[in-house]
Parts: structure tokens; sequence; C-alpha cells
């Protein structure tokens, strides 16, 4: 399982991320959802703009990390720029407000075994 | 890697617009174990893969400056997605249980629902790791035996072998079979659903 990554070239990252190393305090979760809140413009970072077509429909992080063959990390930290000017909102897992609540609300799970039992 | 990611540009599939809360599953157990089948198995999408950034000492990392200095590698995980209704979607994370990858786990992994350990009778010595961290976490979980080769073990033997307390469920899967993968998430979520019933009203039999 540990392999040298795709496109991670280590100095390409830390180019992408404009040599910012910490994913900011408004922490994503692996399965927030992402939504577009602005077009992308011309001469934006080509990874934003990819970010801002991908998520014209809710996406999560994940799923954007391995549409853009990023690292996790990355992707938070492009994310987190997209989020502090506005071009993004983020929905995050209604978990996430009680990390320590395990398992969570019943009638959360209640959903979940109703969904799962139509698949 | 498997050839799950080479064409997915294509087929990649949007979530409906009002979806807005993810959720998440952990598919634990040794290596070869069939993390990658149940997932596919159950998903509505084919598995995707996707990486994060670990120091050379096993941890998940903030700080990217280990990028740079070379003391980072990457770990790779798969993951599937299940749509359960408008609002909610659930993602399932395929994730080695193995000890050096364990730190990245507990990070990733905050606020999942709850965890299947996959287990091959013929190396239950794999999941012993995952299983430990679990409990020891306190994230609740399920074993499922993978029906490789016909069990050559009663249940009761796997559950003594791997020391499970009485009330952690045991199924038998094979990962290969979406109903029987259904089958081994609803035992979970309802495992999951007993003890957050207990938990809200602990007068109440479940
Ligand atoms: N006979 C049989 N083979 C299985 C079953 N489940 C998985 N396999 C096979 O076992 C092999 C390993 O399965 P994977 O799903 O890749 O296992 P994994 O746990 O994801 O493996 P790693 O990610 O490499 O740790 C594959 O060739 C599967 O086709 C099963 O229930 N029965
Ligand atoms: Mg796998």
């Amino acid at each position: 399982m540990i392999r040298p990554g795709r496109d991670d070239d280590p100095d390409r990252l830390y180019t992408l991320t404009g040599g910012r190393s910490r994913v900011g305090s408004h922490s994503f979760d692996l399965v927030t959802l992402v939504v577009s809140e602005a077009e992308p413009t011309a001469g934006m970072q080509s990874e934003h703009a990819r970010i801002l077509r991908m998520c014209r429909n809710p996406t999560a992080v994940v799923e954007i990390a391995a549409e853009l063959r990023l690292p996790v990390t990355i992707v938070k930290i492009l994310l987190g720029d997209l989020l502090a000017t506005g071009r993004v909102s983020a929905r995050h897992p209604s978990t996430l407000a009680t990390p320590d609540v395990s398992p969570p609300d019943p009638r959360l799970l209640e959903q979940v075994l109703v969904g799962l039992r139509k698949l | 890697m498997d050839s799950a990611s080479s064409d997915r540009r294509t087929e990649r599939t949007p979530l409906g617009r009002s979806a807005e809360n993810g959720l998440k599953i952990v598919i634990t157990g040794g290596f070869g174990v069939g993390k990658t089948t149940l997932v596919r198995a159950v998903s509505d999408i084919r598995p995707l893969n996707t990486e994060e950034i670990m120091t050379r000492a096993g941890e998940g990392v903030d700080d990217i400056s280990a990028v740079r200095d070379k003391t980072s590698t990457t770990v790779a995980f798969d993951f599937g997605r299940i749509t359960l209704n408008e609002r909610t979607v659930l993602y399932l994370f395929g994730a080695p249980g193995q000890e050096r990858f364990w730190f990245l786990w507990e990070r990733l992994f905050i606020g999942t629902l709850g965890a299947v350990v996959l287990v091959d009778t013929r190396r239950l010595a794999d999941s012993w790791y995952a299983i430990d961290r679990l409990e020891q976490h306190g994230t609740p979980f399920i074993v499922a035996r993978n029906r490789f080769e016909g069990p050559a073990h009663t249940l009761e033997q796997v559950r003594e072998a791997l020391d499970l307390p009485g009330h952690v469920p045991l199924v038998d899967c094979d990962a290969r079979s979406r109903s029987s993968c259904k089958a081994v998430l609803l035992t979970l979520v309802k495992y999951l659903y007993g003890i957050a019933a207990a938990q809200q009203n602990p007068e109440a039999t479940p």
C-alpha cells in the first residue's frame, strides 16, 4: 500500500499550495460535501478551476482528491483558499459536530438502515 | 493498484444537489482479505482510489513541509459511495489494518459510524491489530469472516480465536456478493442502532 504517488512530485505539491504548509482551522472532513458558489475565472490556478467545475454538484473532499489525483491534505489546502474567498461552501457531516458521540443519533442510523435496505 | 481509477473521469456520477450529509463506514482488515471487493460489491460508483500523506514515522500530517523534506510518503486507500436518500450519502473506506497505517486512519476516520473488520480464517492474526485499536478507540465494529474456500472453522471457533466479546456481532460473508455485503452492512448498522438507542434511553430494552 505504500507506493510512490502518481503526480505527487514533492516540489510540485509544495508549489501547488503556494508553499503554505498547514491546513487552516476551518478543517474539511474527508466526506465534507463541497459546493461551488462561483464559476472559474481566467487566470485562476487550474486546480482551483477544476474544483469549481467539479463542485457544481455537491462533491466530497475525498472524491475531489481522487479526481485531481492529489493527496487529501493538499486538496484541503486548495479548498481552504476557495472557502476563504467565498468561491465554495462546505456542507460538513452531521457526525462531525459531536465526533465523540459514537454511535450517533438513532434517528440518523434509522435513515441509514432504510437506505441500505433499498440496495 | 487496480484499474478502477483509469477511466473514472468519464464515469464520474455527481450527487444530487440536495446532498448535504456525508457519513462514513470503514472496512478494515489484513492485506488481500477482500476489502476492495466488498466496497465494490455495494458501491453505487466504481471504487475510487486516493491517497494521503504520511510521515515516515507513521503519522498523518497537517504540515506538508514533511513533503518537501521528503520525510513523508503516501498511503493509498479506496472508497465507494452509497446514496441513502436525497440528503444523505454513505462513504465506505477500504483501509489496511496494519500497525504502520493506523495513526493515519485514526485521524482520517474521526466521526465514522462504525467499522467492519474483515477476516480470513487462514490468516486470523492479521486482524488482531485492527480489532485492538478499534476497541481501544471506542469505535463500534463487527467482524465479518470472508469465506474464501468454504469455512474450515465454526464462527464460535473464530470468535474464540479472536477473543471477541459476546456482544460484538460476527457474521459470514462473501465479499463478491452484493446481497451478502448488504447483509454485513445492515448487521453493523443494526448493532450501532442498538447501542445508540440504549445510550439514549437506558431504561428501554431494544
Ligand atoms: N474466493 C473468494 N475470493 C475473494 C473473496 N473476496 C475477495 N476475493 C479475492 O481475493 C483477492 C483480494 O481481494 P481484495 O478485495 O483486493 O482484497 P483487499 O483487502 O482490498 O486487498 P489489499 O487492498 O491489497 O489489502 C481478489 O483477487 C479477490 O477477487 C471471496 O469472498 N471469495
Ligand atoms: Mg484493497
